[in-house]
């Protein structure tokens, strides 16, 4: 394989306007302004910006379904418009409102027609299929018809589905979008396991902050049309500052917890400057949950005990959000 | 019984009157929504519009045809009246609902309409003032340029003077609300069958036929002519056509309009008693 | 070599699906049949007053009718679904299209059949066959060659005119209804007598869209008609003509569309 093929994507100045009718008017749009990106072979990378960013807008112009208004683009050593077919058989993906199976048809027959769409022979469908169903579990459902399945059922049939043939490149926008914890998890336990096992390359966009942290090795961070940070996420963080929230629910009202290496951020639930429900913000890459959590468990009296807690992750929108504020 | 809707019954003022007008004001608001909401679809009109004028253009070579080749006149219609009723039939197709299908039919269908008998509303009367509203609409980008089309293309005959277009316009208003209550028939089915698409389909197939959408139901042989006039179809749109055309006389036109207002009397309190009977059934079985 | 087991992977699976929903299939089926023959009786009628229309006469209309409609239905039963275009383009699953290894215009096509517009095409062949019945046709190789190639460029032709219809609704979306002015519009002027249209109409249904090539045409031919100035009747042999003319146009249109949709128009 030549050095060339090793970078799954390359854009060089890569742009799109659109145009938009208001009234009588037409107006230019600039959707992306002029984006340089690579990402190698093996890599997971994580794509995100805020909504309008131009995300959905890129990832249409890697796949060959919009046309660059100007700049390069070449995924998988082709580029995406004049060789889409060629391009369709080693590239995956799942688009999260969109899906690629027979709504009215059981997902086993949906994998049976996408097999022959990308001409697995019967050998390899039976392997790869047997592979998929096993480590998605998505045997308890593979004879229910699509529409019938949970939105968690449905995104690890449709991750399935975009995995089918293999591919080289397996882009995922917003695939956790909506989903239960349980599900997230086990959907990026799988994709933690699937690139181990084959080295597919990864590029997801998401506004899931766990998305990024468990599943990819960098960042890009995309403002009005143009990239501007692109490293780790540890990287990222510290730029801005990410940090997140334990929200503890006590048994019994307390003043506001001063826990070391914490800041507090309000308490509900009390009177007198009481609460039942303290959250403390804490940076990751400083201390752990767990550090937190026996900080605050030495700080309770007798009786008083930790009833329930959640961590809230900073959502992408936030980094972002905090990026850009920093930008302007 | 829900709870919900005895309150909200309750707390209607008393009184004819009183009770009366803000109803009134309510359903005047829901025909302007419906207008509206038609306002919303300009691109839809548009493709309408081009699909009347182009089946327009191709109903007067035929038809035209036909009445010359009878001798300029057939089951009294020359060509003026011919062309009269080619362009009005097709501009009134974006009123007229002649494809049975209705927003409260997916209601009904969905289970959602168990919300819309929480209202202090008629469900009936809310639905069919919302789609009236709606087609009154249809005529300002459908309705009117294809007739004004037909009118610089191929000219034709026009109501019988100032009283002629009143006994017109009250003859399309009737028109349309007979479609409109027919079609919330079709869609009260669904309180019992699971499935309307067939009963809405049957109502596509036979209304257009038997409205006079296709060739006039004069010329339509004896016994097809008695099998027509036996429905609300032609009240739809054969009746007002008949009217704004100036083909039926001020007292045949009336005698239309009495006859449509009849078909609406009677396809309305059919709609009014299917729905309290499904609403009947839906508090039994606990929607 | 081309493949074809992605085509007939998804067509299989839905031919499986209309079957299993017997019932709802029963009632297309019936639906189907009752339009066929309201449509019939919609031409039908219009002989009860005169007894020749632009030249033709009740039997040679209904032959006419059988050959167009039968066309008409056998292209709609494969190519019909192209009308879905507008829903795919809103809902964004024409993207989906896309990350397949085939060109979009045949997954489009082989994403659906339907198989009642069957019953469709039963009416049709029903009326083509009383057509051949009650009309005085002087049976020879050449009259059945014209017959054969009628049929088969109607389908050609009518399947053109949904796929010249699907590369416009790029651009139309909601206002998709202007296409069914020439396909369904085609549809019925192909079942008309064609010498009774104005010079525009015999522009536009009789040579831009090739409508008179379908039915009337070969009929005239067949029968030894006449015909008129503009529309003669041994145009009826021009049919396969007609037929790759609208293939032409039907795929300029889609190319136009689809370049126009991956334009960003969509």
């Amino acid at each position: 394989m030549s050095t060339a093929t090793q970078t799954v994507i390359e854009t060089r100045g890569l742009g799109r306007d659109f145009r938009v009718r208001e009234g009588m008017r037409r107006r230019t749009v600039v959707a992306l302004d002029a984006l340089d990106m690579r990402v190698e072979a093996g890599e997971a990378v994580g794509y995100i910006g805020a909504n309008g960013a131009g995300k959905s807008t890129t990832i249409k112009m890697l796949c060959g379904i919009l046309v660059p208004t100007r700049g390069e683009v070449l995924t998988c050593g082709h580029r995406p418009v004049p060789d889409r077919r060629r391009l369709a058989r080693e590239i995956g993906v799942v688009f999260g409102q969109r899906s690629q199976l027979w709504w009215d048809l059981p997902t086993a027959e949906s994998f049976r027609i996408l097999a022959a769409v990308h001409g697995l022979d019967a050998a390899r469908e039976k392997h790869r299929t047997g592979e998929l169903v096993e480590r998605l579990e998505l045997d308890e459902f593979l004879t229910v018809p699509v529409r019938q399945l949970s939105l968690g059922q449905r995104m690890r049939a449709e991750v399935a589905a975009a995995l089918l043939h293999s591919p080289r490149l397996l882009i995922l926008d917003e695939p956790t979008i909506g989903l239960d914890v349980l599900s997230k998890q086990r959907l990026r336990e799988f994709l933690v396991a699937e690139r181990r096992e084959h080295g597919t390359t990864l590029l997801l966009t998401t506004h899931d902050m766990g998305d990024v942290e468990r599943l990819c090795d960098r960042v890009l961070l995309v403002d009005r049309g143009a990239l501007v940070y692109s490293g780790t996420l540890a990287g990222l963080s510290r730029t801005v500052g990410a940090e997140r929230v334990m929200v503890l629910d006590l048994a019994e009202p307390l003043p506001p917890l001063q826990v070391a290496g914490t800041t507090h951020r309000g308490s509900e639930g009390g009177t007198g400057g009481l609460g039942l429900r303290q959250r403390l913000a804490f940076d990751p890459a400083a201390t752990t949950a767990a550090k937190v959590l026996a900080a605050v468990t030495e700080q309770l009296g007798a009786g008083n005990e930790v009833l329930d807690l959640a961590i809230e992750e900073p959502d992408v929108e936030d980094v972002v959000r905090r990026v850009y504020a920093a930008r302007r | 019984m829900r709870p919900g809707a005895e309150d909200l019954v309750t707390e209607a003022p008393r009184g004819i009157s009183r009770r009366v007008r803000p109803a009134l004001r309510t359903y005047a608001r829901l025909l302007l929504a419906g207008f509206r909401r038609g306002s919303r679809y300009r691109l839809a009109a548009f493709g309408g519009l081009v699909a009347n004028a182009t089946f327009g253009l191709l109903k007067v070579a035929v038809l035209f045809a036909v009445v010359e080749a009878a001798g300029g006149e057939v089951s009294g219609y020359d060509l003026g009246a011919m062309s009269a009723y080619i362009w009005i039939s097709q501009g009134l197709l974006g009123s007229v609902n002649l494809m049975g299908r209705s927003d409260i039919a997916e209601r009904i269908r969905t289970g959602d309409v168990t919300t819309d008998f929480l209202r202090p509303l008629d469900v009936q009367a809310a639905a069919v003032v919302e789609d009236v509203g709606k087609s009154l609409f249809a005529l300002i980008p459908r309705g009117i340029p294809t007739v004004t089309i037909g009118l610089l293309l191929v000219g034709m005959d026009g109501p019988d003077g100032p009283f002629g277009l009143l006994l017109g316009a009250v003859s399309l208003l009737l028109g349309i609300s007979v479609s409109c209550c027919t079609v919330y028939l079709v869609a009260v089915a669904g309180f019992w069958m699971v499935e309307t698409r067939g009963l809405q389909i049957l109502y596509m197939v036979v209304s257009g036929f038997l409205a006079g959408l296709f060739v006039p139901i004069s010329l339509f042989p004896g016994w097809l002519y008695g099998v027509a006039v036996a429905t609300p179809f032609p009240s739809m749109l054969q009746f007002p056509v008949d009217v704004l055309s100036g083909r039926a006389d001020h007292g045949t036109s009336v005698l239309l309009i009495g006859v449509q207002a009849a078909w609406l009397a009677a396809v309305a309190a059919l709609g009014q008693g299917l729905t309290r009977a499904g609403r009947r059934k839906l508090e039994v079985q606990g929607g | 070599m081309v493949d074809l087991a992605p085509y007939r992977a998804v067509l299989a699976s839905r031919i499986r699906a209309q079957r299993s929903h017997r019932a709802s299939f029963r009632l297309d089926l019936g639906s189907s049949v009752l339009v066929g023959f309201v449509e019939l009786a919609e031409i039908a009628v219009l002989f009860l007053t005169v007894d020749r229309l632009g030249g033709l006469d009740l039997a040679a209309i209904v032959l006419v009718f059988g050959i167009a409609d039968m066309s008409f239905s056998l292209a709609d039963m494969v190519f019909g679904h192209c009308d879905n275009l507008p829903t795919y383009l809103k809902a964004g699953t024409l993207d989906v299209f896309y990350l397949r290894p085939q060109p979009l215009l045949a997954q489009l096509v082989t994403s659906d059949i339907s198989l009642r517009r069957l019953a469709r095409a039963a009416v049709g062949l029903a009326a083509l066959v009383a057509g051949l019945v009650v009309n005085d046709v002087a049976w020879s190789l050449a009259n059945a060659v014209l017959l054969v190639l009628a049929v088969v460029s109607g389908v050609v032709t009518f399947s053109a005119m949904f796929v010249w219809a699907g590369g416009m609704q790029f651009f139309l979306v909601d206002g998709y209804e202007a296409t069914n002015a020439f396909v369904y519009g085609g549809r019925y002027a192909a079942t008309q007598p064609a010498s009774v249209w104005g010079r525009p109409l015999v522009v536009v249904f009789g040579f831009f869209f090739p409508m008179a090539f379908t039915a009337y045409l070969p009929t005239l031919t067949l029968l030894g008609l006449p015909g008129s100035d503009w529309l003669p009747g041994w145009l009826g042999w021009f049919a396969p003509v007609a037929a790759v003319w609208a293939w032409v146009l039907a795929l300029a249109s889609w190319r136009t569309g689809v370049r126009h949709y991956q334009g960003g128009g969509g």
